[in-house]
């Protein structure tokens, strides 16, 4: 020991100021703690009344794999709930209980250097606890991912583009574009959908929050899932998974419908489109110019596939994948300068002049 | 600018003019020297991470901003993200395993001193040419800048299809020059900690931040070599027709994705590691006790680094993996939670019947173990895995990763600065600017990072530009946009701090903290060859035994 090479230094400065220091640090530690909780409660407040109205809460589920993960949810946010009490508690104690007071700052606590009762203790018991957890979650896991699908589902191939949805009903013969239509599931009879997912470009995310959890649709690897929503009405979502520049609009906008409803949708969306002799300069326009080269109009030269099929344009509420609402100025601005309502889609300007432009918006209106 | 701010030891090297005194810094191959490179390469980077991530919630404070387009958001989320992974985190933790690890087991360098500077250029020429893409990256086609594929480039987003010009080359080119440097320093620290002990410091004798680091540099090797060939295959797609990860041409985007995370999840824990290491220093010479259960806790470190590398596809529950695949990833993350367990009821086993001093070194830890808990928590409901279909991908998870980060490892790393600075400069930080840093750093990153686990349960994907009025998102961003300014006070605060005291900070001596582990035996800064004579210690806490000759740890062990 004594071959040790060791310049020591007194610390009998830190000793005299360390009184001091530890009412500093208390008044601070007050003061600090106070507006942390006071902060926290405004906060809460304010996420409680908005999360009430958020239209894509995770925490209101609508459908069954949506339930099923609050249900696991709750579970498990009830085990860290209790893992983060105790601990908590622990720690708290221990910082409160073993601070260094300032009659027995010159000297030094009992020297421990571990226990391994205490050791073994705290090993199993969290292994237990994971136990528990991995057993809940395989569960689920294979309730949602292996469950059988019912003759009855409909079934619609879901293919993701930079930046749009193209929806498709092989059963059918119904193409349409970023709002998907799918029928309520009655518990006695369940009409699920099942979505194929697909991508045309990059990776994108299929999350609607509130009919089920978000899978991932991605080049050259088919992915599929479920929903049966139990209630009619419109729910949204949005691409989740980062696939380009306009990412953050490319939304998703679910409309579920009676069966009568849905029914009459699809009969709809089977007619070809709609032909009106007062807009044919209008039609003219959309045949001779790029616009084929990207959309689809049935019954017409037009047959792109690139951008969203535009048969029934008027059957749906917005554009622009959700971008906009589906309003005759807003045609004309996405026509005219797609940069103003969405930089960076993939739609091009199309440098109409002015007569063109309203022959086209003219025509456009007409596809219900 | 940097050698002004910089201790120099030798009398004679500050008579020198500034040109001899830079060579000097840049020609070095002293741990130390390379050691505060490391730190304050990082600091700088840090800086303009930070300013990257004030741009990002200034666009986010309310819906449909547009502060930025959404062409420079998405840049600056790619850039904040690759910045302060791969030039601030891991170099700055280097930085302090360069300094501390021989000081810590008695030797006078590093194994390689010439690969340690190699290894610290290479990286830092990394962080500069990924900065270049904002000058070069647009190349022949005008295709815009920095690159802006997100920091894990998912493919075919990599491709040239998607990304044309130079600005995700300089991406990977960037990753691919600073991994070499990394590996370097990996192998670098492995054959310091194996051959360069000091007589008597036996393998379990080592202070717990030389194991910790000697995981941390293992998990390098294993961490940052399939990166690497993922980006030399990305670089064969781009410039020598490979197909890889084309997926037009029957490539494979989940390939990258595998690449890309088993490199991803152990890199989290090579940040952890270290910052674990902090820890298991500082608390026991604040609490004025040993660290409990030694053993178990290199054990348990040991465990994080093997369980770590099979959990890698927890990042990918949404990709569609089948439910064998989801459910084995989920065993293997929820078990990594059980040795990271111990190690936080081992830290406040130390705590335990000790007398805590609340210095700020002190302080920054225990803003970990609160924050660390909260994020292990958040780690686990994330691996449920059907819990994780709603939470992947949103502010959820971003929420959760910062509370690792920022939370955890920044938090130590402060804990380490205001510990070790005194050793490196001879100087004390300003405990009262301290302890300003830490309370004000605490208040912002709370606003800030718990709120923002809020909206993605709501239902707010990460990285978009913007959002839909409606959603119930727009006062919970606003919130969090203000907590960001207010973390952004406190690291000026920080940084004045480390300058202010440099010049007027109390001088430290040799030992300030009373402590127990090597480094604190020789002077402040330590002279260039650390020891005048090799030490030899007979226990883990040599400075104890030397304080303490009554009782010495050596005759417990």
């Amino acid at each position: 020991m004594q071959q040790v090479i060791l310049e020591l230094h007194s610390r009998g400065h830190l000793v005299q100021t360390w009184g001091m220091e530890v009412q500093r640090v208390k008044i601070t530690c007050r003061t600090a703690l106070c507006s942390v909780v006071f902060l926290f409660f405004c906060l809460s407040s304010a996420a409680a009344v908005t999360s009430l109205t958020s239209p894509t809460n995770i925490f209101v589920p609508e459908s069954t794999p949506a339930k099923s993960i609050v249900n696991l949810s709750i579970f498990v946010l009830t085990i860290t709930g209790i893992i983060f009490a105790i601990v908590f508690t622990l720690l708290v104690y221990s910082i409160a209980k073993f601070r260094a007071k300032s009659e027995n700052a010159n000297s030094e606590p009992a020297q421990v250097y571990g226990s391994a009762q205490i050791e073994l203790a705290w090993t199993i018991i969290p292994t237990l606890i994971v136990v528990v957890l991995v057993l809940a979650t395989a569960r689920v896991i294979h309730a949602i991912q292996d469950a059988p699908k019912p003759a009855s589902a409909v079934e619609v191939t879901v293919i993701a583009h930079q930046f749009w949805w193209e929806y498709r009903y092989p059963q059918l013969g119904v193409a349409t574009a970023n709002e998907l239509h799918i029928p309520v599931s009655d518990p006695v009879h369940p009409t699920p959908t099942l979505l194929r997912l697909l991508s045309a470009d990059t990776d994108h995310s299929f999350w609607i929050p509130q009919l089920a959890g978000k899978t991932d649709l991605v080049p050259n690897h088919p992915n599929s899932m479920w929903m049966d929503p139990e209630r009619t009405g419109i729910f949204l979502g949005q691409c989740a998974q980062y696939c380009g520049t306009q990412h953050a609009k490319m939304l998703l906008r679910v409309s579920v419908d009676s069966p009568h409803d849905f029914a009459e949708w699809i009969r709809e969306q089977r007619q070809p489109a709609v032909v009106d002799e007062r807009v044919a300069a209008g039609k003219r326009v959309f045949e001779s110019t790029a616009c084929i080269n990207c959309h689809t109009i049935n019954g017409t030269v037009a047959s792109g596939r690139f951008g969203p099929d535009l048969t029934h344009l008027m059957s749906r509420t917005t554009i622009a994948a959700g971008a906009a609402l589906n309003t005759s100025e807003n045609l004309r601005l996405w026509i005219q300068d797609p940069e103003a309502i969405k930089p960076g889609s993939l739609m091009p300007a199309m440098q109409l002049n002015k007569s063109d432009l309203d022959a086209l918006v003219g025509y456009l209106e007409t596809l219900r | 600018m940097s050698s002004n701010a910089i201790t120099v030891p030798e009398l004679q090297v500050q008579e020198k003019p500034w040109v001899d005194t830079l060579h000097g810094w840049v020609t070095t191959v002293d741990h130390k020297r390379l050691g505060i490179l490391y730190i304050l390469s990082s600091l700088f980077f840090l800086v303009i991470g930070g300013v990257e991530a004030i741009i990002i919630r200034i666009q986010l404070i309310h819906s449909h901003n547009d502060f930025v387009s959404p062409q420079v958001f998405n840049r600056m989320f790619t850039m904040h993200g690759t910045t302060m992974i791969f030039f601030v985190a891991m170099p700055i933790l280097f930085g302090f395993a360069n300094y501390l690890v021989p000081l810590m087991i008695g030797a006078r360098d590093m194994a390689f001193p010439r690969l340690n500077a190699f290894s610290f250029w290479l990286s830092f020429l990394g962080g500069l040419l990924l900065y270049f893409s904002f000058l070069g990256g647009s190349g022949l086609y005008g295709a815009g800048n920095a690159p802006d594929v997100g920091w894990w480039a998912y493919a075919p987003l990599g491709a040239r299809a998607f990304s044309p010009g130079h600005s995700s080359d300089y991406w990977t080119l960037a990753l691919l020059v600073s991994g070499f440097g990394s590996i370097g320093t990996g192998i670098n620290i492995i054959a310091t900690v194996l051959c360069m002990r000091c007589p008597g410091m036996k393998l379990g004798r080592m202070p717990l931040l030389v194991w910790l680091n000697l995981v941390m540099a293992g998990m390098v090797l294993i961490a940052i070599t399939p990166l690497s060939a993922a980006q030399i295959m990305l670089l064969v797609d781009r410039y020598l027709g490979g197909h890889f990860f084309d997926t037009q041409a029957g490539g494979s985007a989940v390939l990258w994705m595998h690449f890309f995370w088993i490199f991803g999840h152990p890199e989290v824990y090579v940040l952890v590691i270290p910052a674990f290491a902090f820890l298991s220093e500082i608390i026991p010479v604040f609490s004025r006790k040993p660290i409990f259960g030694y053993p178990v806790m290199v054990a348990a470190t040991v465990a994080i680094g093997l369980v770590s590398t099979s959990v890698w596809a927890h990042h990918m529950f949404t990709v569609g993996m089948n439910s064998y695949a989801n459910s084995f990833f989920a065993i293997t993350t929820m078990a990594v939670g059980i040795p990271t367990g111990i190690k936080i009821f081992n830290w406040i086993g130390t705590m335990w019947g000790g007398r805590i001093q609340f210095k700020v070194p002190m302080l920054f830890c225990i803003g970990f173990l609160f924050q660390f808990l909260i994020a292990g928590l958040t780690g686990i409901m994330q691996a449920a895995v059907p819990f994780d279909w709603q939470l992947s991908l949103s502010y959820f998870v971003v929420a959760h990763f910062h509370y690792v980060i920022v939370g955890g490892i920044l938090f130590a790393l402060f804990g380490a600065f205001y510990y070790w600075y005194p050793k490196m400069t001879g100087r004390m930080l300003s405990e009262r600017l301290g302890k300003w840093h830490f309370w004000l750093f605490l208040i912002g990153f709370h606003l800030t990072f718990d709120v923002m686990h809020i909206p993605g349960l709501l239902g707010m994907p990460r990285r978009i530009y913007t959002y839909e009025p409606g959603r119930g998102w727009d006062t919970l961003n606003l919130v969090i946009t203000i907590g960001a300014f207010i973390q952004a006070i406190a690291i000026l605060l920080f940084v004045a701090n480390l300058i202010i005291s440099y010049f007027k900070g109390a001088e430290a001596g040799n030992d300030p903290w009373d402590a127990w582990t090597l480094e604190w035996s020789t002077s402040s800064p330590p002279p260039a060859y650390n020891f005048a004579t090799v030490p030899m210690v007979e226990s883990r806490r040599p400075l104890w035994d030397l304080k303490h000759p009554e009782d010495p740890d050596s005759l417990y062990e």
